[in-house]
């Protein structure tokens, strides 16, 4: 048992050793590697920063109705009445036109601009909240008949549907990234595949002779094997300290845009659970593409005395 | 030890090089396995270490049929077997040392033992003090000293040594053949393909002369009892 940890790390001290003693060649695989990796990493962890923000509108299924310019205050209250009287509707909220516009001069900052209007052009408006167990799409899209059906109505607005589109725009952006970091991955394999191929090549004396006086096909692809797991973690690596040294140059940007309008939302740092699954995603791709070419170069290299 | 039974090699090119050969090499014997350039002591070499396939013809060594040993077996069928080259194979970045540990550490050997052999070796063929040097920085008979240390380390049953004086001055050339006779002393056999007739006069061995890929004579010099077994 203990010698065959010792191959091993044999091997493994090797593959090493070759690494580090041609710098340049490997920092420039490295890279090549890293770059492929931060890319998807980054988007990834965008589109889950944007996901765990949507995901606080949650339980945003109030309805907003608009009602038409000339409705009377009076009417909409007695309408609100006989909303709050239907089933599945938990509370509801009268905003009348003057409320409104005092709110939104209070909010937007263009006070100054709304001063210049002689009437109010907002209309009176009212907030309709589903009881708990009427939150279903169909129970929302029922609710939205009935109050479309009112003469009064201008327009019926589902709050919830503005996040079911943002969270399909998500979804179809998780998509592409995933597709495209589906094949960024497969050109870690093909550039890990490529660096091994050329090493074993360079290295043909040498195996050659160790086949010669008996070395397996086991034996001599292991250290490969290893070249190739340095590569690939090596290149994770580098493309977590990107991501979090990205997220970080635009994290103090992103926070006073956020803050402009009125959000609190910031940037994800990648977790170390997160950067863990990168370095087991680089180094198994780098296992890959040096086992694929490995076992491919190595069978033809035979000794020729 | 060693077993040719109507042996034929043809290689993809269709050079016919060796027909209907048959001879056997006892175990514990040292033979000499001469003949002109292309009469096919290389082939026969590479035949018994497995380098090459029969075409026909049966090539039995430690009683194994060298045609139908499955690949995966070859590695392990090689590690009984030494070789010495004339160009000596070393890696030639390693150290003496590693060169020498390369068939043990192949053969999963203990690092303690693998120490302890090197060193062992390297003692027979007089070069332990030169352990930490790389093969340029020794001389040519240095070298393939250090080949023949490396190929007699894991205590193969088997030597087989191609040409192994073939870059030595006399001298030197009888040095080698003193320390091939020395492990042919202690029971292993040894196999030595050479053109150079003197060396095979003066080591008054069993000789194989091939010619033309066929066996042309068997010399014994002061051997009485020669024996083509069968």
């Amino acid at each position: 048992m203990s010698g065959y940890f010792a191959r091993h790390l044999q091997a493994l001290l090797f593959a090493a050793g070759r690494l580090a003693r041609a710098p340049v060649a490997t920092a420039l695989t490295v890279l090549v590697i890293a770059i492929a990796l931060t890319l998807p990493s980054s988007f990834a962890l965008l589109i889950s920063s944007v996901r765990s923000v949507s995901s606080d509108f949650a339980n945003a299924v109030d309805v907003t109705v608009y009602f038409k310019r000339d409705t009377a205050i009076e009417k909409v209250q007695q309408l609100a009445s006989s909303a709050r009287g239907r089933s599945g509707v938990g509370s509801v909220k009268v905003i009348p036109a003057d409320k409104a516009l005092e709110q939104f001069r209070k909010d937007s900052g263009f006070g100054a601009a709304l001063e210049a209007l002689t009437d109010n052009p907002l209309p009176h408006a009212m907030d309709v909240r589903p009881t708990a167990g009427a939150t279903s799409p169909a129970d929302l899209e029922s609710l939205k008949r009935y109050l479309s059906a009112w003469p009064e109505v201008e327009l019926v607005q589902v709050d919830s549907e503005w996040v079911l589109r943002l969270n399909a725009i998500l979804d179809l952006m998780r998509r592409i990234v995933l597709g495209s970091a589906g094949l960024l991955g497969v050109g870690v394999v093909a550039v890990i595949g490529n660096t091994i191929r050329l090493e074993i090549y360079s290295r043909r004396a040498e195996i050659e002779i160790t086949k010669l006086v008996g070395g397996s096909n086991a034996f001599v692809r292991r250290p490969f094997l290893y070249t190739g797991v340095f590569y690939g973690g090596l290149g994770a690596a580098l493309a977590a300290v990107l991501v979090w040294s990205g997220g970080h140059l635009l994290d103090a940007p992103v926070a006073r845009l956020a803050r402009s309008y009125g959000s609190d939302f910031a940037l994800a740092s990648p977790t170390w659970g997160q950067v863990g699954l990168l370095l087991a995603i680089g180094a198994g791709l780098g296992l890959i593409g040096a086992f694929l070419s490995a076992s491919r170069h190595l069978a033809r290299i035979e000794p020729r005395p | 030890m060693i077993r040719f039974d109507r042996v034929a090699k043809r290689y993809p090119n269709g050079r016919e090089a060796l027909a209907a050969l048959s001879f056997e090499i006892p175990a514990g014997e040292m033979v000499f396995l001469t003949g002109r350039s292309g009469a096919g002591k290389s082939t026969v070499l590479r035949l018994i270490s497995l380098l090459e396939r029969p075409t026909r013809g049966q090539v039995l060594v430690n009683g194994q049929d060298t045609g139908r040993l499955p690949p995966r077996l070859i590695p392990a069928f090689r590690r009984q077997i030494g070789m010495v080259f004339q160009d000596h194979k070393l890696l030639t970045e390693r150290s003496i040392y590693d060169n020498v540990a390369l068939p043990l550490i192949v053969a999963h050997t203990s690092l303690r033992e693998v120490d302890k052999r090197v060193r062992a070796a390297l003692d027979q063929v007089g070069l332990l003090d030169r352990l930490r040097a790389l093969p340029l920085e020794l001389s040519v008979g240095e070298q393939q000293r250090v080949g023949i240390a490396r190929a007699v380390v894991s205590k193969p049953p088997l030597l087989v040594a191609d040409e192994p004086t073939g870059n030595l001055d006399p001298q030197l050339s009888c040095e080698v053949m003193n320390l091939f006779r020395r492990f042919r002393d202690v029971g292993v056999t040894v196999v030595v393909a050479t053109h150079d007739m003197q060396l095979v006069r003066e080591a008054g061995l069993r000789e194989i002369v091939l010619a033309d890929g066929k066996l042309q004579d068997i010399h014994v010099a002061d051997v009485p009892t020669l024996e083509v077994r069968r």
